[in-house]
């Protein structure tokens, strides 16, 4: 059998985990502001936004880590913007999220043509190169799967650890927590649930922007139009199948990835190559709306998400 | 800060918030003209001229704005019962397809008897296309702005294999493209000569409709309720599911106009390329008209008028194109703020 051949090859899950780390950053990012009780819809143009500064800082000579730091700081503007409209003035999460989204993306173009107008294609940067972490590596099957990644991947797995350790074992995450299930109790420990949640956004839009920078700068070396492609529309509903759990995002990310290596692989085989490769790109998004369904009945939404707060009324 | 509602706004406090929202947006679109390297006075002027500036730019604006009218109408009328359709896209694609589907020689009947036929095959294509989302909703509580957002993507891949297989016109070479439409499938100009045909009229005609439904009908006062408080239109005695799926269908009904529209009125072919994102442009129009169905007809050409005006602009002043989307875009974000602004106030602790 062709699959089970695809299933046990180390290059598969390496595509696997590749695929895998844009998706686990901005997961993680949207999963920072909907724990706070804001749904972000910016996160597909904080994806683009975040995909060409990175790229564009290296471009223009800075060093690569530089890069991923000023896509996260371009994330986090934009984070700025949407939850100076969402929190305190709480107006409509679907509305701002989607114009953010249409800013970023556009603004996002309407630099690239002023910084690169003659072009035809786009110029390629010194990507992030793997790094082969000296004994895990050589682990059969997970080692060059996961310890022969390059160090962009590896921080995204790091991440997903110290989330889960600040929301659950820090005082600052259960103000996370608690910002996202019941505000007004936060309020009435002194704490202040705009400047929580205006917090969460910006950090979350942040890791979105990371997401995007991965495609530019390790996934690929090069920006194109469109090439987030609805990602971020899939991270949310990745955040939906992970039961707004780190962890859990994680190995939905993973899993999710996984099938979409396999898609790729299947359209290769003799079997593949007679069904239409439209059918193939579908897939990750069919797959979004079946985990969605799935997962529905057992979700454990926060039960505060999208209910703007205002001290004011009780 | 908190947010104190106003219970009397004075004309100044109506009239003055959205007014610097349009400014802002003016300043913000100027600045950028200028790090472009472009003297901002000239940049307005010639979007202004491009788009309204002469006979040909007036009905280039009023053939953009044709889809953007149903478009918008289509959000207008889900955002009202707070149903998230985002996937006027994929809707107006379903439109188009059954327009070309019907329109290429499988019905062969004269014109004043095919094309209402087609409208309304195509009215019911993209209703079925939302059926899906709002039933996934109203079963099984999964929120429809995903799913709506999803479709989109897994519909223009549809179409794009069907372009690619059965429906491609064999005598279109390399291109993915369907067959043209029959003579009697197209929808003919209004008046003789000028290049507007019979779509806008049907865009306008739809705007009326709706806003006769919104104001005078049940469905209308259900919808209201429904998007005001769901509980309490529940408690009231309004099926409120039934309500989110009916208001699902005229939406997505809507929104495959577009498609005819475009297809039968403009294009004659489907291509891939036919809609360059007039789903998600309905978004904004809706908005800047309150979700009122008459005030999407203005703004629908307000916005038409600034994509076409920003096309001819950036042929002569060599600003990109992109410059409209970012002008819409802070339209939109500021005037959510500045309507808001106009009924509350912002108090200090």
């Amino acid at each position: 059998m062709e699959i089970v051949d695809i299933l046990l090859s180390a290059s598969f899950w390496a595509a696997a985990i590749r695929i895998a780390s844009p998706l686990i950053f901005a997961t993680l990012g949207e999963l920072i502001c909907e724990r706070a009780g804001v749904l972000n819809l910016g996160i597909e143009g904080i994806m683009v936004a975040g995909a060409f500064a990175g790229w564009m800082a290296v471009y223009s000579g800075t060093g690569l880590w530089v890069g991923v730091g000023v896509a996260m700081l371009v994330g986090m503007l934009f984070g700025l913007l949407h939850s100076f409209l969402t929190v305190p003035f709480g107006l409509s999460q679907h509305v701002v999220g989607l114009g953010v989204t249409l800013l970023a993306t556009s603004s996002t173009y309407y630099a690239y043509r002023l910084a690169l107008p003659e072009v035809t294609s786009p110029p390629k940067i010194e990507a992030f190169q793997p790094y082969e972490i000296p004994f895990l590596s050589d682990i059969p099957l997970f080692g060059p799967a996961l310890f022969a990644q390059t160090p962009f991947t590896y921080l995204a797995f790091v991440l997903v650890f110290v989330v889960a350790l600040i929301l659950y074992r820090t005082p600052l995450g259960l103000a996370v927590r608690a910002a996202g299930e019941n505000p007004a109790a936060v309020a009435a420990q002194g704490l202040s649930v705009t400047a929580i949640r205006m917090g969460a956004v910006i950090v979350g839009s942040g890791f979105m922007a990371m997401g995007g920078a991965f495609l530019t700068m390790s996934a690929f070396d090069s920006f194109f139009f469109e090439m987030v492609n609805g990602r971020g529309w899939i991270c949310i509903a990745l955040v939906v199948f992970g039961s707004w759990r780190p962890g859990k995002a994680l190995l939905g990310a993973i899993l999710f990835a996984a099938f979409d290596a396999l898609q790729i692989r299947v359209q290769q085989t003799g079997f593949g190559a007679e069904i239409p490769y439209q059918i193939f790109l579908m897939m990750p998004y069919i797959l979004s709306i079946v985990a969605l369904v799935v997962m529905s009945r057992r979700a454990e939404v926060p039960a505060a998400l999208m209910v703007p707060f205002n001290k004011g009324e009780r | 800060m908190r947010l104190e509602p106003v219970q009397n706004p004075s004309l100044a406090r109506k009239v003055l918030p959205p007014a610097i929202a349009l400014a802002f947006t003016v300043l913000i679109a100027s600045l950028l003209a200028m790090i472009a390297g472009a003297n901002p006075f000239s940049v307005l002027g010639l979007i202004i001229k491009g788009a309204f500036g002469s006979k040909f730019a007036m009905l280039e604006t009023l053939n953009r704005a044709t889809p953007l009218i149903f478009t918008g109408l289509a959000v207008a009328v889900a955002f009202r019962a707070r149903f998230w359709n985002i996937g006027a896209e994929a809707q107006l694609y379903a439109g188009a397809l059954m327009t070309v589907l019907l329109g290429t020689g499988f019905l062969p009947w004269p014109s004043l008897a095919l094309l209402p036929a087609i409208a309304f095959i195509s009215i019911l294509a993209g209703a079925a296309l939302l059926l899906i989302p709002a039933l996934l909703k109203t079963r099984f509580g999964v929120d429809e702005v995903v799913t709506t957002l999803l479709f989109n993507f897994i519909f223009l891949l549809f179409i794009s294999m069907l372009l690619e297989g059965p429906l491609k016109d064999p005598m279109s070479m390399g291109w993915p493209k369907s067959a043209r439409l029959l003579p009697e499938a197209r929808l003919p100009r209004i008046v003789e000569g000028l290049r507007l045909h019979w779509g806008f009229a049907l865009a306008i005609l739809s705007a009326l409709c709706i806003w006769i439904i919104q104001t005078r009908s049940t469905l209308g006062y259900e919808m209201r309720a429904v998007g005001l408080n769901k509980e309490a239109a529940a408690f009231a005695g309004i099926p409120v599911n039934l309500v989110l799926i009916k208001t699902a269908l005229l939406s997505g009904g809507l929104a495959a106009l577009a498609g005819f529209s475009e297809v039968a009125g403009l294009k004659g072919s489907l291509t891939l390329d036919l809609s360059p994102g007039f789903g998600y442009t309905g978004i904004i129009v809706a908005m800047l008209a309150l979700l009122n169905p008459l005030g999407v007809v203005l703004a629908a050409l307000f916005v038409a008028g600034i994509f076409v005006g920003a096309d001819s602009m950036s042929r002569a002043a060599d600003v990109p194109t992109y410059l409209a989307d970012i002008m819409l875009a802070t339209a939109l974000l500021l005037m959510v703020l500045a309507i808001m602004l106009t009924r509350f106030r912002v108090v200090r602790d």
